[in-house]
């Protein structure tokens, strides 16, 4: 009996284990598409079947990968998404980090949107962008939202902060005076 | 026998750093082109001969202690020898005034470092993995950017400001200058005044990711005329393509994905996250210094840049061979 447990807890490590290899794992090759181009939108459909919300094996694939989401976050700001998303939170262009999809929110959607555009502003980003990029992009997106695997997000941003931490800052003088003649804070 | 192949194995191996400092001075410090890296190069040099001559001396004392202790067993009864404490005072004395010395030399070679007047100014931005180069200029039309190759007058004093676009990297060409690292949301600058025209090699000195060894930075000392003649090609904008093959190679570039990442002057590509492409035939290396700049390797590089240098940034963009074929006529254009 106890050996019988000693064996499932030694194979609960191991997959724990081979969970780990696949966030960190690192693909420098482009993985063929081969995915539908045009995911649906929405759940009406003829007969009223139930849409299948799953993500895709190649979704799950960049969902679940750590590299993914962080290469994604990287496009994200070299693209100047920003721009019109604002950091997710939107701008000129939706909001990304909420439950609000016009297009729908999965991995799938999200890489549809990027690739086709959408109308009023979004632009099409097919051909401009190789294919592994857009779904790195829409796997960052799917982590703005919160939609990716907490053991795949990245906990920490990679990005500089803009101020030094607020125990860091020196005092300032509260009285009013001639701004001209205050010194700006040291950095 | 054996002892024999023992003793010469070990001469092999002892021979074998040594190996590296014997390339033409192309990445050695010991060989020194400008005034920072000579300022440099004497500190070294005047500890080098120091600390040997104490070697020899220490040795030369413990020689003498072996030697004068199976003496001394026959002198029994003197515990203490006024010579000795005379000779351990005078030490003292010599190694507190040898130790000040270095420290006044490396100060002054420090301050030599730092001195003097910039007749030039050139950013030089470190990124996963290569260098951005822009040279500076009060006139807007007199600046130009180009990527991992740093061309210098002789004779004259360059300020190198130097940024990183992500994580630390370390400037570093050793036959011009030492260590200045790059920072992150931090400025640093060195200054070079080479004094020997020629090539030399530099290289990202702090671990900075996968390709930190493929980082290499072309660096070439010009006299001023060549300099001024290499500035003014650099300033122009890309060539227009030469025939049909390099035209449609030109529409290729501007209708696919390379464009969203580099730049060419004088065409609408104008993305500052790759190299800039201008003159990207006119260059001595592909990628940082992993690839020879060939249409063969750049042939290989198009197709797979992960092959070459796993881990860049330069993604696979899906091409037809005979597409690549016209890309390579139009990239091999820009001279």
């Amino acid at each position: 009996m106890c050996s019988r447990c000693l064996a499932s807890a030694l194979l609960t490590v191991l997959l724990a284990g081979a969970g780990g290899c696949e966030r960190e794992r690192r693909e420098y090759h482009s993985t063929p598409a081969g995915t539908d181009a045009r995911p649906a939108l929405t759940s009406f459909r003829p007969g009223g079947a139930p849409l299948d919300a799953a993500p895709s094996a190649l979704g799950r694939h960049y969902q679940d990968n750590a590299f993914h989401i962080g290469q994604g976050g990287r496009l994200f700001r070299s693209y100047n998404c920003n721009g019109c998303h604002g950091a997710g939170g939107g701008a000129i262009g939706p909001a990304l980090m909420d439950a609000q999809w016009r297009y729908g929110g999965s991995i799938e959607q999200i890489h549809a949107s990027i690739v086709d555009g959408r109308p009023n502003g979004m632009p099409a980003w097919r051909g401009k962008l190789t294919d592994e990029q857009a779904w790195q992009l829409a796997a960052y997106v799917s982590a703005l939202a919160g939609n990716v695997s907490k053991a795949a997000a990245p906990s920490r941003r990679d990005a500089l902060s803009a101020t030094p931490p607020l125990t860091q800052l020196p005092a300032q003088p509260t009285q009013p005076g001639d701004a001209s003649a205050q010194q700006p804070p040291p950095q | 026998m054996t002892a024999r192949a023992a003793r010469t194995l070990s001469l092999l191996l002892l021979a074998l750093p040594l190996a590296g400092c014997a390339v033409q001075g192309v990445q050695s410090s010991l060989q020194a082109a400008a005034d920072q890296s000579r300022a440099i190069d004497q500190v070294w040099t005047l500890m080098l001969w120091v600390c040997s001559a104490i070697y020899v001396a220490v040795i030369a004392a413990l020689a003498w202690a072996i030697w004068r202790r199976r003496r001394a067993v026959q002198r029994e009864g003197r515990t203490r020898d006024p010579l000795l404490a005379r000779a351990l005072a005078a030490w003292v004395v010599l190694v507190v005034g040898l130790l000040s010395w270095f420290v006044a030399a490396s100060f002054l070679a420090d301050r030599r470092l730092h001195a003097g007047h910039a007749d030039l100014e050139i950013r030089v931005t470190a990124k996963q993995w290569w260098w951005q180069v822009e040279y500076l200029s009060p006139q807007p039309d007199q600046q130009f950017s180009t990527a991992n190759e740093l061309r210098l007058p002789r004779d004259q004093t360059a300020r190198i400001e130097l940024l990183s676009g992500d994580v630390i990297h370390s400037f570093w060409v050793p036959a011009l200058s030492g260590k200045e690292d790059l920072i992150p949301g931090y400025s640093n600058a060195v200054l070079l005044t080479p004094r020997r025209a020629g090539r030399y090699r530099g290289q990202c000195a702090e671990f900075c990711g996968l390709q930190h060894a493929q980082m290499a930075l072309d660096v070439e000392v010009l006299d001023a005329a060549g300099f001024a003649a290499w500035r003014a090609r650099q300033l122009a904008p890309a060539p227009a393509p030469s025939d049909a093959h390099a035209l449609r190679g030109a529409q290729l570039f501007l209708g696919s994905a390379c464009a969203s990442c580099h730049a060419v002057r004088g065409t609408s590509a104008a993305s500052r996250l790759g190299p800039d492409l201008t003159h990207l035939a006119s260059r001595r290396a592909l990628a940082a210094g992993a690839l020879p700049m060939r249409r063969e390797a750049l042939r290989a590089w198009l197709a797979d840049p992960q092959h070459a240098k796993p881990g860049n940034q330069m993604p696979q963009v899906p091409l037809d061979p005979r597409d690549r074929e016209l890309l390579l006529d139009y990239l091999m254009g820009l001279r």
